[in-house]
């Protein structure tokens, strides 16, 4: 009797103990920026589960996932980096690491979590498990002065990749032995690059120029061509508008052999071929932030800057034509799509909502509460380079 | 009579000053609020929310102290040329400039 009451004891602790497992493959988290604060979601019941406070001053914050999904790596603009833990629904560790920051990447083993920083201009490399500082690399420039960093992202190879604001130039730098960092350093690439991306493929990292026109390429597989100037005639004899914000390249949108990107200081969102040469302008709202690509790429989903921010248009890809105009509300920071794309979810910041809207009808599915929302970052990133 | 007709022109005149006062007072208010909400989120966008800095310097008071009020209005209105700072005259009055100027220079954003 004994024996089967133990086991009808074990039956139901195991079944209490399963009922709190769950996977972290639907989970997100949502930037209250104002609130130092993150939200918690999951997007297979479209809801958000908890609230994570404590993490300073979130403004432009980004999030980069370890590649188990289960912890998140929050860099703020304050120079503070938080890693938080999903399950725990909790912060496991945070530290101030510089005195102003713009974003991070996790490299391509998960055990590095690089910083872009402000000020000190450079990046810092940090143990991905105990945030222990592994390399501090100051981006000097010219007679010793010191660049804001911009567009860090992680490259195949254990490399890590960004741009020098203040210098113009791009640097490369070799993690595979964390004792001895090694940075390639490419000069003179352009006046005041803002941003970088990485094709998802990992083998091209792209520059915008604020101070000139056209973009900056580092083929990664050819690194001993240098850097190359593509689109260098974009723009030239028009007259640009006052950018209000600076455009975003991450995701940036690529489908089948046409990429997408934001035109800075116009109303266009830009077409480039296999080969790097624009084929077309798209006419649009306003000046675009984000060009989003549907994960299927069927549709490219843009936002834009103030004061044209109540907006998204959607691009079909193969009409390049805008096939639906949306008016979420007042600014309208950031999109991130479902994983496979059924659906994607919107900041609407001065409406503190974020809406979940399915990407076929456009007819909005879910609305949450959320204060003063801006990035939100679903685990999918985990496994893609750049993110 | 002619007296009494006078002094309740002379009322309503007050009357009709006041609630004019009441209403611009009201309307400066406003627009004292959204240009608040604009520092804090969309200057805030390049000079960080709290205004410590971020790709453009810091907006704090202690930062703009030794900034005229004309520099700071010539900035605003007319842009840094060779730097990202846009020009904000299409959507910003002299007025609005001047409310931007006061609250920075009083800390009164956050």
């Amino acid at each position: 009797m004994k024996k089967i009451l133990f086991i009808l004891l074990v039956i139901q602790l195991t079944g209490c103990a399963n009922q709190n497992l769950r996977g972290t493959g639907d989970l997100g988290l949502i930037v209250e920026r104002a609130m130092g604060r993150l939200q918690l979601v999951e997007h297979t019941h479209n809801r958000s589960l908890a609230t994570i406070e404590g993490l300073g001053d979130l403004s432009h914050a980004s999030i980069v996932y370890s590649r188990d999904a289960r912890y998140g790596f929050v860099f703020g603009r304050d120079g503070g980096l938080t890693k938080i833990d999903l399950l725990e629904q909790k912060i496991v560790k945070r530290i101030m690491q510089s005195g102003n920051s713009i974003g991070g990447a996790i490299s391509q083993d998960g055990k590095l979590i690089a910083v872009s920083n402000y000020k000190p201009g450079g990046i810092n490399v940090f143990n991905s498990e105990t945030l222990e500082l592994v390399a501090n690399i100051p981006a000097i420039y010219g007679a010793g002065k010191q660049s804001k960093t911009v567009g860090l992202v992680d490259a195949p190879g254990q490399l890590f990749v960004f741009s020098l604001y203040d210098a113009g130039e791009i640097w490369v730098v070799d993690m595979k032995d964390i004792s001895n960092p090694v940075v390639t350093k490419y000069k003179e690439v352009g006046l005041l690059p803002y941003d970088g991306l990485i094709t998802p493929d990992g083998r091209y990292y792209i520059a915008g120029l604020f101070g000139e026109d056209g973009l900056a390429m580092l083929d990664l597989w050819h690194r001993e061509n240098g850097v190359t100037r593509i689109m260098d005639h974009y723009g030239k004899g028009k007259e640009k508008l006052p950018v209000y914000k600076m455009p975003h390249l991450e995701g940036w949108a690529m489908a089948g052999d046409k990429m997408l990107l934001p035109a800075v200081g116009q109303h266009e969102v830009l077409v480039m071929d296999n080969n790097w040469k624009q084929i077309k302008s798209i006419a649009v709202h306003g000046q675009p932030i984000f060009v989003m690509s549907r994960p299927d790429h069927r549709q490219m989903w843009v936002n834009f800057a103030h004061p044209r921010n109540d907006t998204i248009q959607v691009i079909d890809t193969e009409t390049l034509k805008v096939i639906k105009t949306l008016k979420p509300g007042k600014a309208v920071l950031h999109m991130e799509f479902s994983p496979r794309g059924e659906q994607v979810w919107m900041s609407v910041r001065d409406e503190d909502r974020v809406d979940v809207v399915d990407t076929q009808t456009f007819a909005v599915v879910k609305r949450l509460k959320v204060d003063k929302p801006s990035g939100i970052f679903f685990t999918n990133r985990a496994h893609k380079t750049g993110l | 009579m002619l007296k009494k007709i006078s002094l309740w022109r002379m009322l309503s005149f007050c009357v009709l000053i006041c609630l004019t006062l009441i209403v611009r007072a009201g309307e400066s208010v406003d627009r004292r609020l959204e240009l608040q909400h604009l520092i804090k989120h969309d200057c805030g966008s390049c000079h960080g929310m709290t205004l410590s800095g971020g790709l453009g310097p810091s907006l704090k008071a202690e930062a703009l102290k030794n900034k005229s009020d004309e520099l700071l209005m010539v900035t605003i209105s007319e842009g840094r040329a060779g730097t990202p700072m846009p020009a904000w005259k299409s959507l910003l009055s002299k007025n609005d400039i001047t409310i931007i100027i006061k609250l920075l220079r009083n800390s009164a954003v956050n």
